[in-house]
């Protein structure tokens, strides 16, 4: 009987599973490592020098990256932040948000929580992967976000890659143009390794800032755990002291 | 030490001339008499008053800095989320709760289903448990509301629309919900007052009355026998033992279980892959920005499903509102269950082939429903969804016969190990 029932649910589900698996281009490991204190502070210092010039951060205060990764306050003040705000703010951009559309044509979203919208994986396949567009107002495309209003902040660490396209046609014999890779083209400062390794660090530091309890989360978990533990082994011999005389 | 507990003792005594103490501590812990054969499906009852003191708790403490404001909930949630010290903890546990209630609740009715607890003489339990299992999808389905983000708002959308399907009167009564033409702030500060004040007052009371019921009948068992039947020379149930102090110490080891795995969630995977916490709640709500696709947590998906499955216009009426009706009809005809079950006998472990295997695929259609009210629809999704609604609901309504059918086994007159 339950052979037969599980062999029905197979049977169910298999078509469905399968047909999940859609949609977008495959989007690149980021593997952060939130471990690595040196990494994030570098991810912080790329995020607070290019990001913030447009985009804010507006849940977080300087003062608290500064005592989770270990910065002086006065580093902070003098390397990472650029415009008037004191310590204890939160980060803001000073570009107002109507001079923000009529320049770019949206108000770049705040990026507290994106790496918890979009997932650290997109983040860092965007970065990555901005291309030669002359028919975008930025001179750039990308395939993660076809039409994005970012220009390509980082090009002169990374140069810009070229689009390389082939031919496919569809149901109706239509041929069409569909992006098929990225190919090195304006080289940058860094090589390709070295900026992948930037992207890593200014990923990990927007996962952080999505959620700074990660940095504590997995320790107290584990600590809480231990507790558990020992009071389950403890609460077990009470009970089985107990129900020794039910028979 | 003898003097402490004198006065003590002297303190209870005072309070018991004036309070009936020790009566109720007696009825419903030291003297009340449960069955000494409970297993593993009778853990998720006191595990489901513990998630309720765990939510009440952690409710409290967000409210406390938590903004029914259209314009300041999302931001107040990070806030709490940041600024606030075990802010991210108490919120967590929090969201945790939500589902780890639908869970226990979900395997306390399973248990239910099981051994017959519904039966004569338990129906009134059936039914005040239902009325619980039907305010817990309120308040959750409010409480969703209220962080605010992109889920959080079309979510609501879509559900309070759906009362727009019922002819005539569907369109105001969802402009009376909401308060409003859309979800709005408006909606925002109402369901947060029936999320923080009515639902869970009127939980807690349905828990009283649920336990009241309980323990006036007594608890039924995996055996299905009534205890009550031999009694010894003291008039105490031969197969029972006093709740307090069996069940207090044994109901621990299950709570320290549950708290373990309950950790793991909270300091390890608080998202739970997205079934728990959303990707898209972490977008502020936008009005003019509808997800591409909207789904309900998981604890609702076995509804929703039923209620996409439904394609077809009947009848001069809507598919939409054939969709209301049928879920509707979905939850209320759990209702009904203690008057279809026709069997001669309450547990599982004594009914034959016919409800074993009935029980199996209703529970794998259930499933595959909540599974398939993950996803957004294909035909080939919808073809199942509807197979597995027309089981859900023949399972429900065939009972009276299958159930009379069936070949039972010989029910043992004492409890069994």
């Amino acid at each position: 009987m339950r052979r037969v029932i599980l062999s029905l649910l197979f049977a169910l589900v298999a078509p469905v599973v399968l047909a999940a698996s859609a949609g977008g281009p495959k989007l690149l490991k980021a593997n952060v490592d939130l471990s690595d204190r040196a990494g994030l502070q570098n991810g912080a210092k790329l995020f607070l020098n290019y990001c913030v010039s447009c985009h804010s951060a507006s849940y977080m205060r300087y003062n608290r990256i500064a005592s989770d990764l270990g910065i002086p306050d006065d580093q902070m003040k003098a390397n990472m932040m650029f415009t008037t705000d004191k310590i204890g703010d939160p980060i803001k951009v000073a570009m107002r948000p109507e001079d923000a559309e009529q320049w770019f044509g949206i108000n770049p979203p705040d990026l507290s929580v994106t790496a918890r919208s979009r997932g650290a994986d997109w983040i860092y396949s965007y970065l990555l992967s901005f291309y030669t567009d002359p028919s975008r107002p930025t001179g750039v495309n990308n395939p993660y976000l076809p039409g994005a209003a970012m220009p390509h902040v980082l090009w002169e660490l990374q140069g810009i890659k070229k689009a390389v396209y082939h031919t496919v046609k569809d149901e109706n014999g239509h041929e069409s143009q569909v992006l098929s890779h990225l190919e090195p083209g304006t080289p940058g400062k860094l090589s390709e390794v070295d900026y992948q390794k930037e992207m890593r660090d200014l990923v990990a530091f927007m996962v952080y800032l999505g959620e700074p309890a990660k940095l504590v989360r997995y320790q107290l978990g584990v600590k809480v755990l231990l507790f558990l533990s020992v009071l389950l082994v403890a609460v077990y011999l009470m009970k089985r002291e107990f129900w020794k005389d039910v028979h | 030490m003898n003097a402490i507990v004198k006065q003590l003792t002297g303190l209870r005594d005072w309070v018991d001339d004036r309070f009936p103490l020790m009566k109720l501590w007696n009825e419903h812990l030291a003297q009340y008499y449960a069955p000494k054969n409970f297993n593993f499906w009778y853990y998720f009852g006191v595990l489901a008053l513990v998630v309720f003191v765990i939510q009440i708790l952690t409710g409290i403490w967000l409210v406390m800095n938590y903004k029914p404001d259209a314009a300041e909930a999302f931001a107040s949630v990070e806030y709490i989320m940041r600024d606030v010290e075990w802010g991210w903890l108490i919120r967590y546990m929090h969201s945790t709760g939500a589902s780890a209630f639908f869970v226990v609740v979900y395997l306390h009715m399973f248990r239910a289903l099981l051994y017959g607890s519904y039966q004569k003489p338990r129906e009134l339990l059936w039914i005040l448990g239902m009325l619980l299992y039907l305010s817990l999808m309120a308040e959750a389905f409010m409480g969703y509301l209220l962080p605010w983000g992109q889920m959080s708002f079309w979510g609501a959308q879509v559900i309070i629309s759906l009362f727009g399907a019922i002819p005539f009167v569907g369109e105001a009564l969802s402009t009376l919900i909401r308060g409003d033409y859309v979800v709005s702030d408006i909606t925002l500060n109402r369901f947060f007052s029936l999320h923080v004040i009515a639902l869970p007052f009127a939980i807690a009371g349905l828990v009283v009355l649920h336990i009241i019921a309980l323990h006036e009948v007594g608890s039924n068992n995996p055996d299905g026998v009534e205890i009550k039947k031999h009694k010894g020379a003291d008039g105490k149930p031969l197969d029972g033992i006093p709740f307090h102090p069996y069940y207090t110490v044994k109901d621990s080891v299950g709570i320290v279980v549950f708290l373990m795995l309950f950790s793991i969630v909270v300091f390890f995977a608080p998202e739970m892959g997205g079934y728990f916490l959303e990707a898209n709640n972490f977008i502020p709500a936008d009005p003019l920005k509808t997800p591409e696709h909207i789904a309900p947590v998981w604890y609702f998906t076995p509804y929703y499903s039923i209620l996409r499955a439904n394609t077809v216009n009947f009848f001069w009426l809507d598919a939409k509102l054939w969709g209301v009706v049928f879920m509707g009809l979905g939850v209320m005809i759990l209702f009904l269950l203690p008057w279809l079950d026709k069997s001669e006998v309450r547990s599982i472990r004594y009914r034959g082939k016919i409800y074993k295997t009935a029980l199996g695929i209703f529970v794998v259609s259930f499933l595959i429903l909540g599974y398939l009210g993950i996803l957004p629809p294909t035909p080939g999704r919808t073809l199942v969804a509807q197979i597995c609604t027309v089981i859900y609901f023949l399972f429900f309504l065939l009972m009276p016969i299958y159930s009379k059918l069936d070949k039972t086994l010989p029910v043992p007159d004492r409890v069994t190990h």
